[in-house]
């Protein structure tokens, strides 16, 4: 075994993070323009609306 | 001053604030919920791959008991929900295939070696984990190449999607639902040993908090808790910033998952609860001050064990339609033939993982000091 310990673990948790962070930046950057004017009501439930989100449970079509 | 523990909770708010001014305020909510599950899955070390590790090795059958308990609240909410608004709520709701069905057996078998499930591997990655983190990064690549052949295996032998509520009718199929909770109860009873039946009272806390933060997703986002999905977009994020033409494959060529592709990450239910539970988490480590001391370097052959398995493990949760949260936890709770299969398979394939990864920690040097499988 190394004598070398892994990173810190707060370190760790904040690289993710920031990654994390970079990632949404420069999606923003690339995809639609974000509009709220346009998002779907608060809740779906009541809406009125069909469910128009992606899951894992969801056979492409 | 932003690392502490109130500098964090209004960094997320913070967080919430500009999603509900800038993206809408449904995605602010998403992203809360989802800071909601990490921080009890983290804070209140709530698991799933860990506590079936238990009930195999063990004989411990508490955490198995507080994940169907969480089960059974959130389908008793969610089954009369989506039987009231069938045009404004889905469940997740697959079909049962021979991929579907070795996908959730090669999941099992993996999440033991990773020491993570879909949710436990966000959660080890957002506390803190180096071997979580390392484990994440394939996770996602393995769920976006699932999504380039996922077609190709579902073709292979796969029923028609099947339901409790198509079948039974809704109050059916909450009484069966509830009904083969309870007997898989009875069995984990039956196997765990006396004094470790019933679980700790953070385990009921926990169990309740998971049901209500479940419900809430589905009344907001029109869909279950989910976690996969949202990796697979990230890697095809990554890989048509990269150049990948991904028009020219079946999965993200279908208008669904192209209109997913092309647009922000903060519109995506499933991104936005997976990057609040990752927040979530980091605040509740940062809560129970278990950020430190860092743990030795593990050895060679284990870390290549959960690169291998993480990748693995990613890829077999897009055949099985979903991971322990998206399959079986919102699949059960939703009344899905495919979540009790999925639970099935994967439990077997949970105990050759266990396995497994004892025969990687046996390495001629000494494995590295590593947390609770989630």
């Amino acid at each position: 075994m190394s004598s070398r310990p892994l990173p810190r673990r707060q370190t760790v948790g904040l690289a993710l993070l920031a990654a994390l962070a970079l990632l949404v930046a420069a999606d923003i950057g690339t995809s639609a323009p974000l509009d709220p004017f346009r998002a779907p009501p608060p809740a779906a439930l009541g809406s009125g609306a069909a469910p128009s989100g992606a899951h894992c449970a969801a056979a492409p079509t | 001053m932003l690392l502490t523990r109130t500098g964090l909770v209004l960094l997320a708010l913070v967080v919430a604030a500009f999603l509900a001014l800038f993206v809408g305020l449904r995605f602010a909510f998403l992203f809360l919920i989802g800071v909601g599950f990490g921080l009890t899955l983290e804070g209140l070390r709530f698991g799933f791959a860990g506590p079936w590790k238990a009930l195999v090795l063990r004989r411990d059958g508490r955490g198995v008991m507080a994940q169907l308990l969480a089960i059974g609240l959130t389908a008793a909410v969610a089954l009369p929900l989506l039987a009231a608004a069938p045009g404004e709520l889905m469940g997740a709701h697959a079909p049962v295939g021979a991929a579907m069905i070795a996908g959730a057996f090669v999941f099992g078998a993996c999440m033991q070696i990773v020491m993570g499930c879909g949710s436990g591997t966000l959660v080890n990655a957002g506390s803190g984990n180096a071997l979580g983190l390392l484990a994440l990064v394939f996770f996602v690549v393995g769920s976006f190449l699932g999504t380039l052949h996922l077609a190709w295996w579902t073709d292979l032998a796969s029923l028609p999607v099947l339901t409790l509520s198509g079948l039974l009718g809704a109050e059916g199929a909450l009484a069966a639902t509830l009904a083969a909770l309870a007997a898989v109860a009875v069995i984990v009873a039956f196997r765990a040993e006396k004094g470790a039946r019933l679980p700790q009272g953070r385990l009921f806390l926990a169990a309740g908090l998971l049901a209500g933060l479940a419900v809430l997703n589905l009344v907001v986002a029109g869909q279950p808790w989910g976690i996969v999905y949202g990796l697979g977009l990230w890697g095809a994020k990554v890989a048509s910033a990269a150049g990948a033409d991904l028009s020219q494959t079946a999965f993200w060529a279908a208008p669904g998952n192209a209109e997913r592709l092309a647009s922000s990450l903060l519109t995506d239910v499933t991104s936005l609860t997976n990057l609040g539970l990752v927040a979530g988490a980091f605040i509740a480590a940062r809560w129970r001050r278990v950020m430190d001391p860092a743990p030795a370097r593990p050895a060679a052959r284990l870390v290549g064990g959960i690169v291998v398995a993480a990748l693995l493990m990613g890829y077999a949760s897009r055949l099985a339609f979903g991971c322990n949260v998206g399959a079986f936890f919102s699949g059960i709770a939703t009344g899905s033939l495919h979540g009790w299969a999925w639970f099935a398979a994967a439990f077997v394939g949970s105990i050759l993982g266990v396995r497994i990864l004892a025969w990687l920690q046996t390495a001629p040097t000494a494995p590295a000091r590593l947390e609770t499988a989630r």
